[in-house]
């Protein structure tokens, strides 16, 4: 039993580390954000020369071949950051997808646009109605002689704005709540027929409502297997909440750390506010929050890297924990900081809403419990 | 002991429910419903009261009070909130205004009540400061004397709508020398003098009510001064007390209640409307238990100086957990609204049209167990004179 980095792991995350400190405050990430795409270009186009664009990827794929645990480094470091920019959507979440589904040149195609950082990509799969449920999906694709005719709506498309191109989940086949018929497609952001509508979300990213009017895609852009691609979803719906968690477990940490490193600058009554048993009694507790989300993050790492039966209860323990408990943290960081905790000249109100975004995206507290319940 | 209101209140109360249900027009519940509210429609709901006679219950019939019963002004609050009136701007009659006709002089009541019970000048609050948070008597901004002329220096901080107002009614430093609460001065000043700078706090809930105002050279006549000099203390600890009177929110937490319960019902969970999900009943029950609670604490407390007595013991949790039950239903409301809660408001419905303003709301009310006296303040405080530790 060893909890212990790796020679290279170390390596990798000393340079996310680093770039986060020197080139990645708070400053510079605010300035990054009033951008037209919400992100800097050019520090995705360095991520890429860092060789962080293509951590998650196969050898055989471009990539190092990395693993949750190296997944979990980049997002953690990243959290730590607020990082706007589109890793997640494109690298991970995307990337999951195209990695389960994609094949031959469409695979190559793709996988290498992501690495080099020459495309963006995104996933459409919720809609306005389908809260949490990856199956709910009333988006429709008509198949054609040779083409598919897409139409419908999709909800809170991450960084949709910017992206290249939209993996559409749309339905082939059966009823808006049913299992079976759901397919993948490519979609280019500039087909005819689709609308992107973009706009600023709390946490300081952007996301966009797409609606896809008569949007017709060559077959070939049909991605796996049509009809079966709800296991691909859920497949990909695990990757996305370790790394997701990584990323609130990151700031977790930061948020306690900076907690505590305020209280000892601020006076009130003559004193730091560090003095107060008070406080101090609730930094603890920020602190033992944080301990018990490391704990459960590297418990489903290591499961999922152990090919464990017990991974998809360990994410939802973890998931469920982040939420009630990342939030807690940063609640509390906001009340400890007072007033000027409401600011956004600080960053603790950020860490929050990005918390809260991240509790949202593929499952709340309650949707996790109920399987944690269940499994 | 009984739970009853006298048949006179019932007759009251159905009168302020007429009035309510008459003057209540969509564009002012909307206003109270949308989070941020703009000046023009606050001092729209003010000068209807006005106009009714009604927007100053708690001050002295002489200077345009109602003359009401304690009874009668907690149904009159409590009315206003379920209905979804738009909250009376607190600073000129709530809190300014008690001073002035307590510890004014004549001049100084005929020259500013009057504009205050007309919604015609608006103030805003100048006591904390960088350095003066919960502990407010380290104020450092001065006052020297300049003949009939004070020149005051300095900055205040989280002035909540300092943009909008004429006047801003401060704490300021008269004597250095002496022991911190003994040398403060409140001071009336004009926001249209030269030297005052207000500039926007960029907050967390992307709105614009937070400000700092600095003061540099700015002379404010003596005239313009609040009781005796070095005795600010003493009036800010009344207005202090005025500030903390009907912060349980009973009325607007049922209110929030009733949205919830309406947003829940629209929004699906697995299928199904998630206000029939055994997880989300639990959780608004246990919140409702909890303002069940607070409710009868509320009326225990307000039995008691009805009767006659001050305030007991049990008043000193209303803010606590007032503050604590409008932050969990806050909390839910951003739950329930799922990933819509989580667009930013642009000045347009993303998604749905009730879940783009739920997050303002959310993220204002983080300063609820902050601002007023922080909820360790009040702690402190109950610990201190309840418990006599």
């Amino acid at each position: 039993m060893n909890f212990n980095l790796s020679e290279e792991q170390t390596i990798l995350k000393d340079s996310v580390t680093k770039f986060i400190s020197n080139d990645y405050d708070y400053e510079t990430r605010s300035k990054h954000m009033k951008m037209e795409k919400g992100f800097n270009p050019a520090t995705w186009q360095t991520f890429a020369e860092l060789g962080w664009l293509c951590v998650p990827f196969a050898e055989d794929d471009g990539g190092i071949g990395g693993g949750p645990i190296e997944v979990m480094i980049m997002m953690e470091e990243m959290g730590k950051g607020l990082v706007l920019e589109p890793y997640f959507s494109t690298v991970i979440l995307s990337g999951a997808v195209l990695s389960r589904a994609a094949t031959g040149q469409q695979r190559a195609d793709t996988l290498n646009a992501i690495i080099d950082g020459s495309k963006l990509f995104s996933l459409a799969y919720l809609e306005p109605q389908s809260r949490f449920d990856l199956f709910d999906v009333s988006t429709v694709a008509d198949k054609n002689d040779g083409s598919y005719t897409i139409n419908g709506r999709k909800a809170m498309v991450l960084h949709g704005g910017s992206a290249n191109t939209f993996i559409v989940v749309a339905r082939t086949a059966g009823q808006q709540r049913s299992e079976e018929g759901i397919s993948l497609f490519l979609v280019n952001a500039d087909t005819p027929g689709g609308t992107v509508k973009d706009y600023p979300t709390l946490d300081g990213h952007r996301a966009a409502e797409i609606e896809l009017n008569n949007v017709v895609v060559p077959a070939e852009n049909s991605l796996g297997e049509p009809g079966s691609a709800l296991p691909v979803l859920e497949s990909a719906a695990q990757e996305a909440c370790l790394a997701l968690c990584a990323e609130a477990v990151g700031m977790m940490e930061k948020l306690y750390k900076e907690t505590v490193a305020y209280t000892k600058e601020r006076k009130q009554f003559g004193v730091p506010i560090a003095v107060f048993q008070a406080l101090q009694h609730r930094m603890v507790d920020m602190f033992t929050l944080h301990e018990e989300c490391k704990s459960l993050l590297l418990r489903a790492v290591l499961s999922k890297k152990e090919g464990s039966s017990e991974l998809p209860r360990n994410i939802s323990a973890l998931k469920y924990a982040v939420a009630i408990k990342g939030q807690k943290v940063a609640h509390e960081a906001i009340q400890i900081f007072g007033g000027m905790g409401m600011t956004d000249e600080m960053s603790v109100g950020m860490y929050l809403k990005r918390i809260n975004m991240i509790n949202t995206l593929f499952g709340d507290a309650d949707y996790h419990l109920k399987r944690v319940m269940a499994a | 002991m009984d739970i009853q209101l006298k048949q006179e209140d019932l007759v009251f109360r159905d009168e302020v429910r007429e009035f309510l249900k008459q003057e209540l027009n969509d564009s002012l519940l909307q206003a109270a419903v949308g989070g941020h509210v703009d000046k023009d429609t606050m001092i729209h709901w003010q000068q209807v009261l006005y106009r009714k006679g009604w927007i100053a219950p708690n001050w002295p019939k002489e200077y345009g009070g109602t003359g009401w019963t304690m009874t009668q002004k907690f149904i009159f609050e409590n009315e206003c909130a379920a209905h979804g009136a738009p909250m009376v701007v607190p600073f000129g009659l709530k809190m300014v205004a008690p001073v002035i006709y307590t510890f004014g002089n004549e001049e100084q009541k005929q020259r500013f009540l009057p504009g205050i019970l007309q919604s015609t000048e608006w103030w805003c609050q100048g006591y904390s400061e960088p350095g003066a948070g919960s502990d407010l008597a380290a104020l450092q901004t001065k006052a020297e004397r300049d003949g009939d002329h004070y020149v005051v220096n300095g900055q205040k901080i989280w002035t909540t709508y300092a943009q909008y107002a004429d006047w801003i009614f401060c704490l300021v430093r008269t004597d250095s020398n002496a022991k911190k609460q003994e040398g403060i001065s409140f001071l009336l000043i004009d926001m249209k003098t030269p030297g005052i700078e207000v500039r926007k706090i960029d907050s967390i809930d992307n709105q614009h009510s937070l400000n700092e105002v600095f003061f540099d050279n700015v002379r404010v006549p003596v005239a313009n001064r609040i009781g005796e000099e070095n005795k600010g203390w003493t009036y800010a600890k009344y207005l202090l007390t005025h500030e903390r009177t009907a912060i349980a929110g009973v009325a607007q937490s049922k209110r929030t209640i009733k949205t919830l319960k309406e947003m829940a019902s629209q929004q699906l969970s697995g299928g199904q409307p998630l206000l029939e999900d055994a997880f989300f009943k639990a959780k608004l029950a246990r919140i409702e238990v909890d303002l069940m609670a607070l409710e009868y604490t509320e009326l225990r407390a307000i039995a008691s100086v009805v009767d006659g007595g001050a305030p007991g013991p049990e008043s000193s949790i209303l803010k606590i957990r007032g503050t604590e039950i409008q932050q969990a239903l806050s909390e839910l409301s951003m739950e329930v609204c799922g990933y819509y809660a989580h667009a930013l408001n642009m000045g347009e419905p993303i998604g749905n049209d009730y879940a783009w303003d739920v997050a303002a709301k959310y993220l204002y009310g983080r300063a609820s167990t902050i601002f007023g006296g922080s909820n360790e303040v009040q702690k402190n405080i109950i610990a201190k004179l309840v418990l006599g530790l």
